[in-house]
């Protein structure tokens, strides 16, 4: 099987060239093993900078959360990584193969390094004990040293950060609306200062207000704690307004991989310029409501 | 704290609903208790004097009270634990046999079934813990256990263990033979009974273990799918700690409901089981009295079921309340 290297363009490389990475993928495969066996991800090859936004854009299916689970390990039976490799670049100039870790350092590396938000909302926090005990959970595996006070005294202050109120600890998650338990999902991601956050559609299941509340959140943490983000979504506009680069994924493989200006202004893939004109147009003619696929990026040039 | 308050008054409420009951269903039955026990008296070539019929007027009340009467009448007997007489055993007091067959009954078969619960939904847990492998084998074998009828199984038992290898007791609570005066508190008559427990426990057992790890083993392997695990297992938590407080715990509460009412059947659902071991149980009581017209019996055995139905769902519901916050608000 030939690789074919995603599109690019001369200005994506020079990006490139200032930039520290935090985390390389390469050739990285992954299969559902079932009969017949499905390749969800095929042969991806991705670095991340240190402090950006990469968008991961893609139809459903296409492999866009396996892939991000894969870069965590947390792929679990019938999915296999058959190939590849992850590094992590530490910011103490360390490189850890996230693929040789044992199990033990395998649960040090996580959320320590690596955290994630994960795309159900509703069902990302354990309803049966409240958010305090799992916040404090994080600090009793990762940072044993800690005492009590100062486990909740982190905890009050990550509520604070993502704009919930710090009585909020003693509640169970079904007590909370969806927006605050993204919230506190976040708060929680942002408890061990990781190096990189994953996002697995953080905000799909919300309405667009909240969903422009918690992405500003994100935005504003992200700046304050120049932590890299990986922003997995279908919602192609979405990543254009926030992301410094852009992915698109499609069939397991990433087809394009641009800074986000270049995927809005010159898209070179067909499938990426298809995905563009699927979104409807808030301005132009009436006629250019219909997703016809083409009139938008045609426009757009 | 409401929400033990709120508990607290349901179960007063249901309480006196059962108990009224309780007394109105058997008013209801075709029959008079006093005429059952004159024809008994009779068969039995006893002769009614005119004291005799007083005595058993005073006994189950004259026809000619209301209703309104005898209704508040058995309410006072029954605060002064006074549940009339049985008509088999005459004149025992309908208390004292329940009180001499609870116990058996309520050590026996609760032990029993709270042991089968521990180790199904233990073993359930930890099968679904480690679906797809070599594990998974044991799934075939519960579904057989639970599937079969359990005076079945207690007959194959004793004339297995019992009958051709000598090795238990075939009947009864206790050696009847060593302990002639009855049960007594002695080490030797406790390490007896226990004995004598082995089998009919071990048909309760045996007999229910399979349906509790099979439905645990499914929850835990649905809740195992659940985002809130992936999410535990992304923050690095130890697998000890993603096992019982994240999978265990929310997999458990299905088969904790299903607890309760299988507890409040304790007393009740061991009927076949005393049966066959003749034990000296309340499910061999209650026979007795049905197949007697006991009526002073039947509501007395009756009581007994309803207050440990009750007292069961109680203690689980304070129980489920303290595991599922879920459930301490929405009640």
């Amino acid at each position: 099987m030939t690789i074919t290297a995603p599109l690019s363009s001369a200005e994506h490389a020079a990006y490139l060239a200032q930039q520290t990475p935090v985390l390389t993928a390469t050739n990285v495969s992954v299969t559902y093993e079932v009969k017949p066996p499905v390749e969800a991800v095929k042969h991806v090859s991705l670095t991340l900078n240190r402090g950006e936004i990469l968008g991961l854009a893609g139809e459903s299916g296409c492999g866009k959360t396996t892939l991000a689970y894969g870069l965590n390990r947390l792929l679990k039976p019938p999915a296999l990584l058959t190939s590849g490799s992850v590094t992590f670049h530490d910011e103490s100039g360390e490189d850890i193969d996230v693929v040789a870790l044992g199990d033990k350092q395998l649960r040090a590396f996580r959320w320590d390094k690596v955290s994630m938000v994960f795309q159900g909302a509703m069902n990302s926090l354990n309803p049966v004990i409240s958010i305090r005990a799992q916040l404090h959970d994080i600090f009793t595996t990762h940072r044993p040293a800690m005492s009590r006070k100062e486990k909740e005294e982190r905890s009050a202050e990550l509520l604070q950060l993502v704009g919930v109120d710090p009585n909020r600890l003693g509640s169970f998650a079904h007590e909370l609306s969806g927006g605050m338990r993204q919230r506190v999902m976040i708060a929680m991601a942002l408890a061990l200062s990781p190096q990189v956050m994953i996002m697995d559609e953080p905000t799909t299941a919300l309405d667009v207000v909240v969903q422009r509340g918690i992405l500003r959140e994100i935005m504003r943490l992200r700046e304050r704690f120049n932590f890299a983000v990986v922003f997995i979504t279908h919602d192609l506009p979405l990543l254009l307004e926030i992301s410094d680069r852009i992915a698109v994924m499609r069939a397991g493989e990433i087809v394009e991989l641009d800074t986000a200006e270049n995927i809005l202004n010159a898209p070179q893939h067909e499938y990426t310029k298809k995905l563009l004109g699927s979104f409807p147009s808030l301005f132009g003619e009436r006629g250019d409501f219909v997703r016809t696929g083409i009139t938008e990026t045609e426009v757009g040039k | 704290m409401k929400f033990y308050v709120r508990r607290i008054t349901f179960y007063l409420v249901t309480l006196w609903a059962a108990i009224s009951l309780n007394f109105f269903i058997p008013k209801l039955m075709p029959g008079n208790p006093a005429d059952i026990f004159r024809e008994n008296l009779l068969r039995q070539g006893g002769e009614i004097t005119p004291a005799m019929e007083q005595t058993i007027q005073l006994l189950f009340g004259s026809p000619d009270d209301s209703l309104w009467e005898q209704y508040t009448r058995y309410w006072s007997n029954l605060l002064q634990w006074d549940l009339g007489v049985s008509t088999t055993k005459y004149p025992t007091p309908v208390t004292e046999l329940l009180a001499e067959a609870l116990p058996w009954t309520l050590v026996l078969v609760g032990t029993a079934t709270v042991i089968a619960f521990v180790l199904g939904v233990g073993l359930g847990a930890w099968a679904g813990w480690k679906r797809g492998t070599w594990v998974d084998s044991l799934i075939p074998g519960s579904a057989l256990l639970q599937s079969i009828p359990y005076f079945w199984l207690a007959l194959v038992l004793v004339a297995v263990f019992s009958v051709n290898l000598g090795w238990f007791p075939i009947i009864g609570g206790y050696s009847a033979r060593e302990f002639r005066a009855g049960p007594e508190m002695s080490w030797a008559f406790v390490s007896n009974a226990a004995f004598h427990a082995i089998l009919p426990a071990a048909t309760i057992v045996i007999s229910s273990v399979g349906g509790w790890l099979i439905g645990m083993r499914n929850m835990m392997v649905a809740t195992l799918s659940e985002d809130y695990v992936t999410t535990a297992e992304a923050k690095g938590l130890k697998p000890s700690r993603v096992f019982l407080t994240y999978a265990t715990r929310n997999a458990s509460l299905p088969s904790l409901a299903g607890f309760t009412i299988t507890l409040g059947f304790v007393v009740a659902g061991s009927i076949v089981m005393e049966q066959v071991f003749s034990y000296p149980g309340i499910g061999k009581l209650m026979i007795t009295a049905v197949t007697q017209k006991d009526f002073a019996l039947m509501q007395g055995v009756f009581l007994v079921i309803t207050l440990t139905v009750l007292a069961a769902n109680f203690v689980m519901d304070i129980f489920y309340g303290l595991i599922d916050p879920r459930a301490r608000q929405n009640v």
